[in-house]
């Protein structure tokens, strides 16, 4: 008898803890999500931004009209779903791209969303409507479209000038939110008003953020958090020492750097954290309009003298990728293959050789042991900035070019950039998404304003309009990567390495997803819930 | 004395006109402005829309105009917007005042309290191990900055109980709102401390040589009515000019103290200011520090009277 009652506790108590685990899996409503923030944004209109300092706590108040899935760490166009666009279909010669969009969507303060928003944003970006952005950082993405045009209050259609499959991509990004017609760009600034599902509650500058759930969000039962609040702590110590004593349940976004993550880890062993790549390539700008670096033998020289993996030894422990323009794979989806790569000059493993053919060219051009080239390396007070630039420093010395740092405040970096006023620059480029058109146009293009080293191929440029509209993937490909090496053979703008970098949650925060190949577009926070 | 103070007043007054001239113009010879730094964060700039903003925000003005501007709206109470919250400058700058003021005062408060009594002990007992014990104290405290100091209080609070503090902006009661200001106070206090310990010190020895104190002992005074009663009555006067001047230099100390401790006052907010290049928030604010500093000096003037009756302020 005994034994039966012994049996049927076991069952019950199986019963119990297979409910359990179950319970536990199944995402809990409420809790505030508590992070810190790093910087303190500009503002709070994403469309006006140039950093995820803006994403990362805004993009919960907005909807896009179709998103990466936010739990697929690496973009892809397998990856895209439908947000405010319930779906979307291409005309058969791919020039028109047609979305038709969810009934029933709510803004914040009420108004009903319709195509006439939609069209709103894309006018304010395209500089078409009268109201205007006061910085539009990413108005080239759509250099491509005619006109935004409504069909009814649920569909929009957007008119090309050619065929560009990539636009999903980038209407995809994070920093492409529809904003509301009726709330002018300066509104948004201070108060974003989103159909997303956490509403804006307060922005206090240098101190904090806070977002509280949208309880009529379109989206039934979702967010699962009651809200998310940003403290802004710029010291990284002060901000590391409260993650690990409790006082955050996460940090922010990919802003552990790898040597930390040791510390972290030893402080906070439960704590979960990823290592992914952020889509931010660190290079050189060279100011190629004036000498010494119009000569093309000296730009080459250069790029050859280059060490890339002791870049990422001596910054990354080891944890960081070698490419070209496009982040490598295998989290970057259009980076060349390694053997590929390594048919380019300076990406050859034999560093030696490689710099012994460095300083070939540099005595080509009238420098050697005894007569050195003195260069200024310019690069911003920050330091994943000057970090890298004094390695290249130091790097720059075996083929009898001398270099001195210039260290420049953020404030001067850019005028100073246009001004052309500088020799060599020691850069970082974030990648917004994983796109050569992304890329490719914003940085390569003839004139383009991120263009900073008047990088001009009229050859080149043909064959990036050629990829772009290439709608199979695996003919695009092969394009995309010729386009890359080929901007690294002109040295357009050497590509040192792209960074890797930490994120890290408490045990009981669960649904986070750090994307793989961009630090912009994961951050809607709407399924994220905490176990506790 | 009433013409004296008239005089002062109409020279902190020039004193003051002096300060709103330097800000202004120092601030503009620094590179860059605002705009230059929206755009260099958006890693562009369309020359159009950059005039656009700057006409916007009233700096393509000359720079005489640019100022008469300021001081106009300054003296009227017009203290203009922030360039980057876009909100009323007054409004960002007010609730922040508080908080520093709180923080600043618990550290004088810490500094006179704890630097004094011990600076006393100190140069009583003279020579012996306590003395030096304390002269070391006093030494580490001028050495340390203030920064690592913070920081090593904030590891050791996680590394011993785990617990780290964190800013509280409303604190409830007096002792959630002394447990706030207290630990960032002492750490930005503790050089202060030290200061006026080695300063009081000296002083209490200079003093206690002096005929006076051998006439009091050989009166009989106790050892207590002689070094409280007669040595440090007389030798708090460049204690009060140190802990004066301390008021003065504390916001250098705040400025770190804030940032380390993440607290949201004044301090660090100026240099985020300065970093923007948000010209109506460090005007304002500076020339506000700048009153303070000036009513500070001022007020320790006064006290040396009052602490001091040989001293008469005449014509």
């Amino acid at each position: 008898m005994r034994s039966v009652w012994a049996l049927a506790a076991m069952a019950a108590l199986s019963v119990l803890t297979a409910s359990t685990v179950t319970l536990a899996g199944e995402p809990k409503q409420g809790g505030i999500l508590r992070m810190y923030h790093r910087d303190s944004p500009a503002n709070a209109s994403i469309l006006e931004g140039a950093t995820y300092s803006i994403n990362v706590p805004f993009m919960g108040v907005f909807n896009n009209l179709l998103i990466y899935d936010q739990h697929i760490a690496q973009n892809s166009p397998d990856t895209l779903r439908p947000e405010l666009a319930e779906s979307w279909s291409w005309s058969s010669d791919n020039k028109k791209l047609t979305f038709k969009l969810r009934q029933g969507v709510k803004w914040h303060d009420g108004k009903p969303f319709t195509s006439a928003d939609v069209k709103c944003s894309f006018d304010l970006l395209m500089g078409k409507s009268q109201q205007k952005l006061r910085q539009n950082p990413r108005k080239a993405w759509y250099s491509e479209v005619n006109e935004v045009t409504t069909n009814g209050e649920f569909e929009v259609t957007f008119d090309l000038k050619r065929p560009q499959p990539s636009l999903l991509a980038m209407l995809a990004s994070g920093y492409t939110p529809v904003y509301p017609c009726h709330v002018s760009p300066g509104d948004m600034r201070t108060h974003p008003i989103g159909t997303g599902p956490f509403k804006f509650v307060e922005f206090k500058a240098n101190e904090s953020i806070k977002l509280t759930r949208n309880p009529d969000y379109w989206k039934k039962g979702l967010p699962y958090l009651d809200g998310v609040e940003y403290t802004i702590i710029t010291n990284r110590s002060t901000a590391i020492l409260a993650f690990v004593a409790g006082k955050f349940d996460m940090t922010f976004p990919t802003h552990i750097t790898i040597p930390l993550l040791k510390d972290i880890k030893s402080q906070a062993p439960n704590a979960t954290c990823v290592v992914e790549p952020t889509n931010v390539s660190t290079n050189i700008i060279v100011n190629s309009t004036s000498a010494p670096f119009d000569n093309i033998d000296i730009r080459r020289a250069m790029s050859l003298a280059l060490d890339r993996k002791a870049f990422v030894d001596i910054l990354f422990e080891g944890q960081g990728d070698i490419g070209g323009t496009m982040l490598p794979p295998p989290q970057g989806i259009w980076g060349m293959p390694k053997e590929k790569l390594e048919t380019i000059p300076g990406y050859g493993r034999d560093i030696n050789a490689n710099r012994e053919q460095a300083r070939k060219l540099m005595q080509k051009a009238g420098y050697g042991p005894d007569k050195h080239l003195n260069v200024k390396v310019s690069t911003r007070n920050i330091a994943e900035y000057r970090d890298p630039a004094v390695i290249l420093i130091d790097q720059l010395k075996t083929i009898y070019i001398d270099g001195e740092l210039d260290v420049v405040e953020t404030a001067n970096w850019f005028p100073k950039v246009a001004r052309k006023d500088y020799m060599l620059g020691l850069n970082l480029t974030g990648n917004s998404v994983d796109d050569p058109d992304q890329s490719f146009y914003e940085n390569y293009s003839c004139g383009s304003e991120r263009n900073y080293t008047n990088y001009c191929n009229k050859e080149i440029e043909k064959l990036f309009d050629v990829q772009s509209q290439e709608t199979d993937l695996a003919k695009r490909r092969p394009l995309v990567w010729d386009i890359d090496k080929k901007l690294q053979e002109d040295v357009a703008r050497p590509i040192i390495f792209h960074a890797r970098a930490g994120t890290c949650w408490q045990p009981y925060v669960k649904g986070v997803t750090i994307m793989s190949n961009s630090s912009y577009n994961g951050f809607r926070y709407e399924d994220v819930w905490l176990d506790k | 004395m009433f013409a004296y103070l008239v005089r002062r007043l109409f020279l902190m007054l020039v004193t003051l006109f002096g300060i709103s001239i330097v800000i202004f113009f120092l601030l503009r010879i620094v590179p860059g402005n605002i705009v230059d730094i929206l755009f260099a964060a958006a890693g562009y700039v369309d020359p159009a829309d950059k005039a656009e903003l700057e006409k916007q925000l009233g700096i393509d003005q000359p720079l005489v105009t640019q100022y008469l501007h300021w001081i106009g709206g300054f003296l009227r109470g017009d203290f203009g917007y922030s360039y980057v919250s876009e909100k009323p400058a007054l409004q960002e700058i007010l609730p922040r005042i508080p908080i520093t003021a709180r923080l600043a005062g618990l550290a004088l408060l810490f500094s006179a309290s704890i630097g004094i009594p011990l600076g006393v002990i100190s140069a009583v007992k003279q020579g012996t191990k306590l003395d030096y014990a304390l002269r070391v104290v006093s030494l580490s405290g001028l050495s340390l900055p203030s920064f690592w100091l913070g920081l090593l209080i904030l590891t050791a609070s996680v590394a011993m109980f785990g617990q780290m503090p964190i800013f509280n902006p409303n604190p409830k009661t007096w002792l959630e709102a002394f447990a706030t200001y207290a630990v960032p106070a002492a750490a930005v206090g503790f050089r202060s401390a030290a200061l006026t310990m080695r300063i009081t010190r000296s002083s209490m020895l200079e003093v206690l040589r002096q005929d006076y104190i051998r006439t009091a002992r050989a009166k009989g005074a106790s050892d207590a009515a002689v070094n409280y009663h007669h040595a440090l009555k007389n030798a708090i006067l460049p204690v009060i000019t140190v802990i004066g001047i301390e008021a003065a230099f504390l916001i250098g100390g705040l400025i770190v103290t804030e940032t380390v401790f993440n607290i949201p006052g004044v301090a660090r907010f100026l240099v985020e200011a300065i970093r923007w290049r948000d010209y109506p928030i460090v005007q304002n604010l500076v020339m506000f520090i700048a009153v303070v500093v000036v009513f500070a000096n001022f007020t320790v003037d006064m006290l040396y009277a009052v602490f001091d009756p040989r001293i008469r302020y005449t014509d």
